[in-house]
């Protein structure tokens, strides 16, 4: 409080020792003040200090008293305290008691093999998350074989339930995602193709673009986002409560009760999402279209059905299943990773979402490569 | 309560207190005095308001109705300086310690101090590090952050950035509960030490028939939406109220009773 910046200091050397006098509030607030004043003194000399006008003194008072004394006994005087009180005493008692003593850790300057140690613990961490996947896709596979050989064992209720939360609920925010891509492309597209005279062909860019590539992966995108999060937080929090061990000691299995009916569910709503997502585009497009270009709805339509293969359709949602695996397999490894603390659980869901989208797009990727080899 | 003659100078006083969330009322009519430098308890059974009546003391929480007294100022006609000087002048330890996990416990006990001014950063480490160990944290810990350390050191962490200011009064919600029984006693230990040594005036919440019977100098019961009894551990065991009865004569009670017995004897001697 600024009223306790008041201490009265008063240095009286005599021959052969200092008397200091301290007065006021000699606490925390004024305890640099102290120092700075206290600079001066003698080393070699004795000191008294007096604090018999002190008004108040805290744990940062004592604390400087003991660092005075420290400082005057390692120049060999000595060093008294005068004027105390008997709570003074025992303040100034458990302050020397408890006088922290430095101690400091070891530190090795970090050398090339050190570097190199980081890089391969990087890399072997690295290969042993992806081979963890698999390990959890496999697990997926034996038990949803499992599932199949006892439908008893399976949770149908659930898999509807998440059907409801991974397909239902994300229709409008995928389906209006689709259709701001249908008119951004039909914009931009008509705006390069009127150059050329050549502005029909807009409907084969929206096709072919939405068709083999936008449509899917945009929703596996956002699917990514909606959903492995979901996934991590909902299994993350129940590991967090040890409700995945509770389920184990009951004899009950979390790759069945919680993996299967959610891959499952995302298996069969991503192609779906898919499909919505791609007649969105179209419609966003054919509307831009016809809004930008003049192209009416039918010249649109019969532009689509004589130029665009039904291949285009077929490469776009024959990826869907995949993403779906990867979206899902990675949302439940993420959350079987979460460890009992709140932080490793925000953490893990942000890192679902990463490496759903990164390898969402990796995937996309490689089947672009993929169907470019084999001509489709 | 028959506390008026001859009070001790009452740091905290609480009057008709009510704090209700919707419906729900958790506090009516509520009346309590924390003097100075002494020890309170405060114990109930779950939901009867316990840590909420903290929170509001500790300007958490704000009533629907009643009047707060911290220092002799009403707390809910102060404006927002004079309310943060006031602030400064007491110290809540949460549960877990509530301590912020991107410091390390050395940056969490200096936190409080930015706010002095002229405090060179120097003098704030030495006099975070002499906290830490006043806390009976080595001084290791104090690199170290929350993440790393166990409950019963995030306690003692928090109770070090507690008491970073030397407050007047500290407040600490279940002091020792999630602790094992060695380590709730030297917490019980160091509390006690701490509030001699320091002058401290403690408002604790507890479960811990231990900690009321081996520091508390005051217990009050929070039953029936206010506090229906205060006083002394000899006092509590004569209270005809069934639920207190209970509490105090129970199993447990009479071992913590039978416990502290010993060790006081053992002091005699």
């Amino acid at each position: 409080m600024p009223s306790d910046l008041s201490t009265e200091i008063d240095i009286i050397p005599q021959s052969g020792s200092t008397s200091v006098v301290m007065g006021g509030h000699v606490t925390i607030y004024t305890v640099a003040d102290i120092q700075r004043r206290l600079t001066g003194l003698q080393d070699g000399a004795d000191v008294e200090l007096d604090l018999s006008d002190v008004t108040r003194l805290d744990t940062a008072g004592a604390w400087m008293v003991m660092t005075l004394k420290d400082r005057v006994e390692a120049t060999g005087a000595r060093f008294a305290v005068l004027g105390t009180r008997p709570e003074t005493d025992s303040l100034l008692a458990s302050v020397a008691q408890s006088m922290p003593k430095p101690e400091t850790t070891p530190q090795t300057p970090a050398t090339l093999s050190d570097v190199i140690e980081r890089i391969g613990r990087g890399v072997a961490g690295g290969v042993m998350f992806v081979l963890d996947l698999v390990g959890y896709f496999g697990l997926f596979l034996s038990r949803l074989a499992r599932a199949a050989l006892h439908p008893r064992e399976f949770r149908l209720t659930s898999l509807v339930h998440h059907c409801e939360e991974v397909g239902y609920r994300a229709v409008p925010i995928v389906a209006l995602m689709s259709f701001l891509i249908g008119v951004v492309l039909a914009f931009q597209g008509a705006s390069q193709l009127r150059q050329f005279g050549a502005e029909v062909f807009v409907v084969d860019l929206i096709a072919v673009s939405i068709l083999r590539e936008l449509g899917i992966l945009l929703t596996s995108i956002i699917v990514a986002g909606r959903t492995a999060s979901a996934f991590t937080a909902a299994i993350g929090s129940m590991k967090m409560r040890e409700e995945i061990d509770a389920m184990r000691t009951l004899g009950l299995d979390p790759a069945m009760i919680l993996f299967v009916p959610r891959i499952l569910a995302l298996l069969l709503m991503l192609p779906i999402l898919g499909l919505i997502a791609n007649m969105a585009g179209l419609f966003g497009g054919a509307l831009m279209s016809w809004i930008e270009l003049g192209i009416s709805p039918e010249m649109f339509r019969t532009r689509l059905i004589e130029g665009t293969d039904v291949s285009h359709l077929m490469v776009g949602l024959i990826k869907a299943p995949v993403f779906a695996l990867i979206i899902g397999v990675v949302g439940c490894h993420a959350g079987m990773q979460v460890e009992s603390n709140a932080e490793s659980l925000g953490r893990q869901t942000s890192k679902a979402v990463v490496t759903a989208i990164f390898a969402v797009i990796v995937a996309d990727a490689l089947f672009s490569i993929f169907f470019a080899q084999i001509g489709l | 309560m028959s506390m008026t003659q001859t009070p001790p100078e009452a740091i905290i006083q609480v009057r008709g207190l009510r704090n209700q969330f919707g419906t729900h009322v958790v506090h009516d009519g509520l009346d309590l005095d924390v003097y100075r430098g002494e020890i309170l308890g405060v114990v109930g059974g779950s939901g009867t308001g316990k840590s909420v009546l903290l929170r509001t003391i500790a300007g958490l929480q704000t009533p629907a109705e009643g009047t707060i007294t911290v220092f002799g100022n009403d707390l809910r006609k102060m404006d927002q300086t004079a309310r943060a000087r006031i602030e400064t002048r007491w110290g809540v330890m949460f549960q877990d310690g509530a301590l912020f996990s991107s410091l390390t416990v050395r940056e969490n006990v200096e936190v409080p101090m930015q706010a002095i001014p002229g405090l060179d950063p120097t003098t704030a480490r030495a006099l975070a590090d002499l906290k830490i160990s006043m806390v009976g944290l080595p001084y290791l810990a104090g690199d170290k952050y929350p993440s790393e350390l166990s409950g019963g050191m995030r306690k003692r962490a928090g109770l070090a950035r507690a008491l970073a200011l030397d407050p007047e009064i500290v407040f600490l919600d279940e002091p020792t509960a999630g602790l094992d029984p060695i380590g709730a006693a030297a917490f019980d230990e160091l509390i006690r030490g701490l509030s001699r040594s320091l002058g401290l005036t403690v408002f604790l919440v507890t479960h811990d028939l231990d900690t009321l019977h081996a520091i508390c100098d005051r217990i009050a019961v929070l039953s029936d939406r206010r506090v229906l009894v205060t006083g002394t551990m000899q006092d509590m065991l004569t209270v005809d109220d069934p639920w207190v009865h209970d509490y105090f004569h129970g199993p447990r009670a009479r071992a913590a009773l039978a416990a502290q017995e010993n060790n006081t004897g053992k002091d005699e001697i």
